[in-house]
């Protein structure tokens, strides 16, 4: 579907061109006041599209604590590294 | 269900002073600038989807041109393996934990879910309730306020009525007031003007009345008693030749 070009700067993540990824991030704001609407926005579509509902699952909810445990175990990597039953892979 | 939980006990995070409820009320002021007087849309049924508990629906449907169904679970089990066998993921006491963990949570979730979420939206039908409850009072007194209002126009209309009445009243009042008054005025005027034709009259029978007097007066006066004897001397002989008068017209 060919719409009328859009400029590069409205373009969400998932519509951008490879080649035109560095353009897209020069465009986004990085002050700490963009920083903080960008993870504003990004949590109220997360809120609203999963939990804001009238018949909510566990999904939401669940979801958040897979991502912690997932990060949690990231950040302990260095320190589950000695637990390895082999040292060559 | 555990959403559902968390919408109930929303409002009470809400009063916390926790960074959630910063940005949730942030998002709630956010959602509805001053201006806008759109009704906020109503919560959508039910939430984004989800596989298993934690996979979106999104990566299914985002493999599912390129690997059909099994794709993402094949993605999976390729990533399982390479993670083990590489002990990205390493095997000690901590999985035994998270696995025993995971066994119960899997198992509560599936034996209590349903029932929990029956219970929270029970909750949340409660609540709903409530507010439409309140709606619907401010709506029906508000409907009430409006008949009562009605009433009152009504009402002022009607003393329009009585205003003309009362009008009515005053103009025939002042009618008979002033018809009395004109009446009273022409009977004072009358009377003035009969009075000064009475006195007219009056005058003029004392006049003639004194004239008559004073001419019988002034003639009886100036009858001397010579006079009075030659006039009783003329009636005489005038009698005496009447009586013959009459005599001679008696016998004829």
């Amino acid at each position: 579907m060919a719409d009328r070009p859009v400029p590069v700067a409205e373009k969400r993540l998932m519509d951008v061109k490879l080649g035109e990824l560095p353009s897209w991030l020069g465009t986004r704001d990085f002050t700490p006041n963009g920083l903080i609407n960008s993870v504003r926005g990004g949590y109220e579509r997360y809120y609203n599209k999963y939990i804001n509902v009238r018949k909510g699952g566990i999904g939401g909810v669940a979801m958040l604590l897979a991502g912690y445990v997932a990060l949690s175990y990231l950040w302990e990597y260095d320190h589950i590294k000695h637990d390895r039953w082999r040292k060559y892979h | 269900m555990l959403s559902r939980l968390v919408l109930v006990s929303g409002p009470a995070l809400k009063n916390s002073g926790s960074f959630g409820a910063c940005l949730v009320q942030a998002s709630r002021s956010l959602h509805s600038s001053p201006q806008s007087q759109a009704p906020v849309p109503p919560l959508p049924e039910k939430g984004g989807k989800v596989r298993h508990g934690i996979f979106p629906e999104e990566l299914f449907t985002l493999l599912y041109p390129k690997t059909g169904v099994t794709g993402p679970y094949m993605l999976g089990t390729g990533l399982l393996l390479y993670m083990l066998s590489k002990e990205i993921y390493v095997i000690n006491h901590e999985t035994f934990a998270a696995a025993s963990i995971g066994a119960v949570i899997i198992y509560g979730v599936k034996k209590f879910g349903p029932s929990v979420a029956s219970f929270a939206d029970k909750l949340n039908e409660e609540k709903v309730a409530k507010a439409q409850e309140v709606k619907d009072i401010a709506v029906t007194s508000l409907a009430q306020a409006i008949e009562d209002e009605k009433k009152e126009q009504w009402r002022a209309e009607g003393r329009q009525m009585l205003f003309d009445a009362k009008r009515n009243n005053v103009a025939m009042l002042l009618e008979t007031n002033y018809r009395e008054r004109l009446h009273m005025v022409t009977s004072e005027v009358k009377k003035r003007l009969d009075y000064q034709i009475a006195l007219q009259n009056l005058h003029r029978r004392m006049e003639q009345e004194h004239m008559v007097n004073w001419v019988e007066k002034n003639v009886i006066q100036s009858i001397t008693p010579q006079q009075e004897k030659e006039s009783i001397a003329k009636c005489i002989a005038d009698l005496k030749v009447l009586a013959k008068a009459t005599q001679a017209k008696a016998t004829a």
